[in-house]
């Protein structure tokens, strides 16, 4: 393998992992705020058990998100480094941004959170935790922002220096504040981050629920998760729909992927059950149609048009399959996970909602479905647009960095590889044990 | 002012207040092993640092995109010439935080030794390495128009080793200074008897690293051009001397706060000899990254000044107010009493 296709395993791998705690920090920070919220105002000390619980496992999580932040921030210097020239000018900005102005408070207001229980009053403890909800928001708000420029770049042009070497320079920041891709990317990630944190929380409390510890609380854990959790995947749905319709417009290769559109044509039609062949550009099998759906759900017209894939050479079209299977699944998660948390909503409103063991159990196995959601999402994101970096102004090959060796980055992506994995056992170790144990 | 110059002041303020911040951390940890003589001292001295270290790694995450957003071409390349060295950072940062954040979550004698291990090396690895990585930007990297010539072991030359020497020196002084002014009874006198001593191979590795700079770097160019640079050296050294002059005295608080001076402006010693350069280049001067021909466009560094104007006061005022809510001494009461302490 050579230093590109390594980087791009590396990028990938380190990314992925950096997603599987970040999701959870968006939702939980906002419910455990919440709680410390309602023990302020209401004196309840339930609310103050579970807001010092949920916080407990919040920390667990969070300290790995932190940790593995600092990867993907060094990366495109040490593995992209042409990119980084190329489009620093631009993107240097939100992630300096980032930092400042999100990063900072989170990561400060966090240490006052932990030990500031007994320094600060009971309001300034409770705002601290909003501060870190906030703030964590903020700060997937300027990444993803940054993430939506690579998607569809604005407000750039491109310029030659004296040497005559090309870069692409700001010519309007505003441009790329407002830039609906990053706009619409934003609010899907965090919503679907909400949907992890409801179905963390919920798992944990059905597993509680189903062996009759605590009831009160985490029948209350449950009743507010779950409703958040509806709430959340209604949002996610509506995001992911609008969301939609700015890759069609901005990027077809990806779009055609994503619905396994070949032929370019009016009026496509949606098969719930679709096998596509790549070698042969077709689909295998394209059964159950829902006649001019894809296109009414694309651009918003029953009869609007969809770029097929044919149109665009081979080499500028991204792995199908991936992005394809990629999206599919995810949209079918989505779907199943909104029918639990409606469930949820309404057999948690029975005062005996214990007697649903089923049901409970469902949930818990159902923990996984947002985070894996999540991570074909960012498949769908990120595959979809190859082999663009920045989508039609950069491809991903002229990006990595040309003074590493195929031994370093097998090294890195080794150390990687053992460091993370490593950490993944003591955090799932350390959430499991942390869980069971209860407030 | 040109915003470049704008720039390379903030790029290097950004550098010396992490130094400053997180050089304590480091310090701290490093020393943990030797200082904490039981599990629970070893427990104060990383909950002395609990509040604050993760706000302080920030300065780092900002420095470096600062880097990116103000000099693109020299974040590109500096992370790429330097990736092996960066890679082993990352990795002992990455184990630090792991470290103080689960150390106390089991209850088993091999957990806590492992951790401790760990924040014993990932303090002492970053230390090395940000000195090393200096002192060999001090000395200009081997690249030129065809690329970068260095390797890993090559950044680990005489000057570079004498220069991470001299990051480990002082930042275990200052993180000995710092848990003596956080800590108390037997643990704050050892901290305090501690910095007293490797002050002395502090100030000896100093001379050594003046002395030397001559030799291996053109950072004295600047200092001839323009002498009233040297004011920034004497305030170094003169800071330094305060360290050992206060610690002698018991004056804790105030040796500490000489440190901190120490460390910032030993940066920007390093940092105005340097300038415009922020790479030289060990090949020939034509290659010299510098603040004019790896810098953003002027839009882009309108628009990050105005940032960097506004946020970062409010960054230092919100800082400051931790600084003050946690400003007791942690003992042994305070972390029992605590259940979400370390």
């Amino acid at each position: 393998m050579d230093v590109l296709t390594l980087s791009r395993w590396q990028f990938a791998i380190t990314g992925m992992f950096h997603f599987i705690f970040v999701p959870l920090t968006l939702g939980l920070s906002i419910l455990i705020a919440y709680f410390e919220t309602r023990y302020v105002m209401t004196n309840d000390e339930t609310w103050l058990k579970m807001a010092k619980f949920w916080g407990k496992l919040f920390l667990i999580n969070f300290i790995l998100g932190i940790v593995t932040g600092i990867t993907m921030e060094f990366q495109f210097g040490m593995n992209w480094a042409e990119y980084s020239k190329y489009v620093g000018d631009i993107f240097g900005a939100p992630l300096a941004i980032e930092a400042t102005v999100a990063f900072f408070l989170e990561s400060v207001f966090i240490g006052v959170w932990v030990f500031g229980w007994d320094k600060i009053s009971k309001k300034m403890h409770a705002i601290s935790i909003w501060i870190v909800a906030v703030a964590t928001n903020l700060s997937a708000l300027w990444i993803l922002l940054a993430n939506g420029w690579m998607q569809h770049p604005v407000g750039y042009h491109l310029v030659t220096n004296t040497a005559g070497q090309v870069r692409a320079e700001m010519i309007d920041f505003a441009a790329m504040l407002v830039n609906p891709y990053g706009l619409i990317k934003f609010a899907h990630t965090v919503t679907s981050g909400y949907v992890v944190a409801a179905f963390f929380v919920m798992g944990i409390s059905a597993w509680h629920l189903v062996r009759r510890n605590e009831m009160t609380f985490f029948k209350r854990s449950f009743r507010v998760a779950s409703i958040f959790g509806l709430v959340a995947c209604l949002l996610v749905a509506v995001t992911g729909d609008f969301h939609g319709v700015e890759i069609a417009k901005t990027q077809p290769t990806k779009l055609a992927a994503m619905e396994a559109v070949w032929e370019t044509q009016r009026g496509v039609s949606l098969s719930l059950i679709q096998f596509p062949d790549v070698d042969n550009e077709r689909n295998s099998i394209a059964w159950l149609n829902i006649p001019n759906l894809a296109s009414f759900l694309a651009v918003r017209d029953a009869n609007g048009e969809i770029k097929g894939l044919k149109d665009f050479p081979k080499e500028l079209r991204p792995p199908v399959l991936p992005t394809f299977w990629s999206f599919r699944i995810m949209v079918a998660m989505g779907m199943f996970m909104t029918l639990i948390s409606i469930l949820g909503v309404y057999l948690s409103g029975e005062k005996d909602f214990e007697k649903y063991k089923l049901f409970l159990t469902v949930v818990l196995f159902s923990l996984p479905l947002p985070y894996i959601a999540g991570q074909l999402g960012w498949i769908v994101a990120e595959v979809g647009r190859q082999p663009w970096i920045v989508y039609g102004v950069l491809k991903t090959s002229d990006a990595v960095s040309k003074s590493i060796s195929t031994v370093q980055v097998v090294g890195s992506l080794l150390g990687f590889t053992l460091l993370y994995g490593g950490l993944a056992v003591i955090d799932i170790y350390l959430l499991a044990k942390y869980s069971r144990k209860g407030p | 002012m040109e915003l470049q110059i704008t720039w390379f002041i903030l790029w290097s303020v950004l550098w010396a207040v992490y130094f400053m911040l997180d050089g304590f951390v480091l310090g701290t940890g490093m020393l943990a092993g030797v200082l904490g003589k039981s599990d629970m001292e070893k427990r104060i001295l990383v909950n002395s640092v609990g509040p604050v270290w993760n706000g302080n790694e920030v300065w780092l995450i900002t420095a470096g995109g600062a880097t990116f957003a103000a000099f693109p071409t020299t974040y590109a390349l500096m992370f790429s010439y330097l990736y092996t060295a960066l890679l082993l950072l990352l990795f002992a940062l990455i184990i630090r935080g792991v470290a103080f954040e689960f150390r106390g979550k089991v209850d088993n004698p091999s957990w806590k030794l492992s951790s401790d291990v760990a924040i014993i090396l990932s303090g002492f690895v970053p230390a090395l390495l940000f000195g090393v990585a200096f002192g060999n930007i001090f000395e200009g990297l081997p690249m030129d128009g065809s690329g970068y010539h260095g390797s890993f072991l090559a950044l680990l030359n005489p000057y570079g080793l004498v220069t991470g020497v001299l990051f480990v020196l002082l930042f275990a002084v200052h993180g000995a200074l710092y848990a003596s002014v956080k800590t108390s009874g037997e643990l704050s006198s050892r901290a305090r008897r501690m910095a007293g001593n490797l002050w002395i191979p502090l100030l000896i590795v100093a001379v050594i690293f003046l002395g030397y700079t001559k030799f291996a770097t053109r950072l004295y160019d600047n200092y001839f051009k323009w002498p009233v640079l040297l004011l920034i050296p004497v305030i170094a050294v003169a800071a330094l001397i305060a360290v050992k002059y206060f610690t002698v005295k018991d004056a804790m608080f105030k040796a500490f706060a000489s440190s901190c001076v120490t460390i910032v402006f030993v940066t920007f010693t390093g940092v105005a000899g340097l300038f415009p350069s922020l790479i030289p280049s060990s090949i020939d001067p034509a290659y010299n990254l510098t603040i004019f021909n790896s810098s953003s466009s002027q839009y882009t560094l309108a628009i990050m000044t105005a940032v960097a104007v506004i946020f970062v006061p409010i960054v230092i005022a919100y800082k400051v107010w931790v600084y003050r809510v946690f400003r007791a001494r942690v003992d042994e009461k305070e972390v029992l009493s605590n259940s979400e302490a370390y």
